[in-house]
């Protein structure tokens, strides 16, 4: 099962990113072989118009099962939701906190988007 | 001629120096409200016969058998309005700009295109005037292609007066793309002269002769004096602030009618710019 956190940084230290459409890059982690890849948001984070949908489209090819960030805007929200992925909604600082905190399963899933759009 | 009325400020009088001088000029004239998010020409005149016309634009719709999630429409979309993946798209049709473009570069010709109504045009007369009235639909973003329909109502052999929405942005190049002529109506305070100086790099960048009116003289400071006067722009008409001319816009009244020492100088003000297009 891989799980996508967004981040500004490249490792598991790195901050959790609270944006999802605009966060500079995506943290894939393999929860089988406990490795991670980083993936690029560059697409996302510079579109001028539907970042959150450029943004979902790379994670959803990525294969995901999961992604964890801090809101989701309602485009975002109704493609990940189409490529099967589920979105967890979490306040950790770290992507590190924030794998820990889905392994022991303490991260609500979230059923509807966190924002308004454009915010 | 075509004269474009803009402004980068809202509120300063482009509606009232479009709609008097389109009376004071006593001819047959087109006097087009490309303020299509809230069009008030109307209010201003008695009109008659009115015609409305839909305005639509082309969106696509994507048939999931034969869409093999390659992902090529979203990434030639520049609006992120369409995305594929697996074995299906999702198209957000209020971020979509009509240009067909996904449908061109689709494979395997999943995409066609639908019409979606984004707003109207509305015509109709009042006395010497042809008024066409574009109009946004409540809850559509983009008011480009009704600027544009409501542009192609336009007939060469009548002179044209285009009232444009306030800002710089597409709505307003969209309008004084094509026009002969652009008047920035501005007023004479610190945010009045800030926003000029963004319609005039703006109209200067698009290459439209162009001139300023101010209005509401006595109020503020000197300096969009200064600033045109420093540039080389020509101040057209300065239009004291006068309350009468309050009282009479708030009643939907025309100033050149309820004050007529005013009908001259809209009507200099159009034959100086008539004999400068010529």
């Amino acid at each position: 099962m891989k799980v996508v956190f967004t981040t500004s940084g490249d490792n598991l230290k790195s901050d959790l990113d609270n944006r999802f459409g605009r966060a500079p890059r995506f943290i894939v982690y393999d929860l089988e072989s406990k490795s991670f890849e980083v993936i690029n948001n560059d697409q996302g984070m510079n579109a001028a118009h539907g970042a959150g949908v450029r943004a979902a489209e790379i994670v959803a090819r990525t294969g995901a099962d999961a992604i964890v960030t801090g809101n989701c805007g309602p485009k975002a929200f109704s493609v990940l939701r189409a490529a099967g992925i589920k979105v967890f909604s979490s306040e950790a600082s770290t992507v590190e906190e924030a794998l820990e905190n889905f392994i022991s399963g303490t991260l609500k899933e979230t059923t509807a988007p966190t924002v308004e759009r454009y915010w | 001629m075509i004269l474009a009325v803009a402004s980068g400020k809202g509120g300063t009088g482009k509606t009232t120096v479009s709609v008097n001088t389109a009376i004071a000029i006593d001819i047959p004239v087109q006097l087009l409200d490309c303020d299509v998010e809230d069009p008030n020409t109307h209010l201003f005149l008695q009109t008659e016969g009115a015609y409305e016309e839909t305005v639509s634009i082309m969106i696509p719709e994507v048939d999931d058998s034969l869409c093999n999630g390659c992902g090529e429409c979203g990434r030639f979309c520049e609006y992120n309005a369409i995305v594929s993946f697996g074995s299906t798209a999702i198209v957000f049709d209020d971020m979509c700009h009509g240009c067909g473009g996904c449908k061109k570069v689709c494979p395997t010709g999943a995409i066609h295109e639908i019409e979606k109504r984004i707003g109207s045009i509305e015509t109709s007369q009042a006395g010497r005037i042809r008024l066409i009235q574009g109009r946004l639909d409540v809850g559509m973003a983009m008011s480009p292609p009704v600027i544009r329909r409501a542009k192609a109502h336009l007939r060469d052999d009548v002179p044209a007066i285009l009232d444009a929405p306030p800002g710089t942005s597409c709505p307003v190049v969209t309008t004084v793309l094509g026009a002969d002529y652009v008047i920035l109506v501005t007023e004479p305070t610190p945010f009045g002269l800030s926003d000029l100086k963004l319609s005039v790099s703006m109209i200067r960048e698009l290459g439209v002769p162009f001139g300023v009116v101010i209005n509401r003289i006595g109020i503020g400071d000197t300096r969009t004096h200064d600033f045109c006067r420093d540039s080389g722009i020509p101040i057209l008409l300065e239009i004291p602030d006068d309350q009468r001319i309050a009282e009479a816009y708030s009643r939907g009244k025309l100033i050149v009618e309820e004050i007529p020492e005013y009908r001259p100088l809209f009507k200099s003000l159009y034959r100086k710019l008539e004999k400068q297009s010529n």
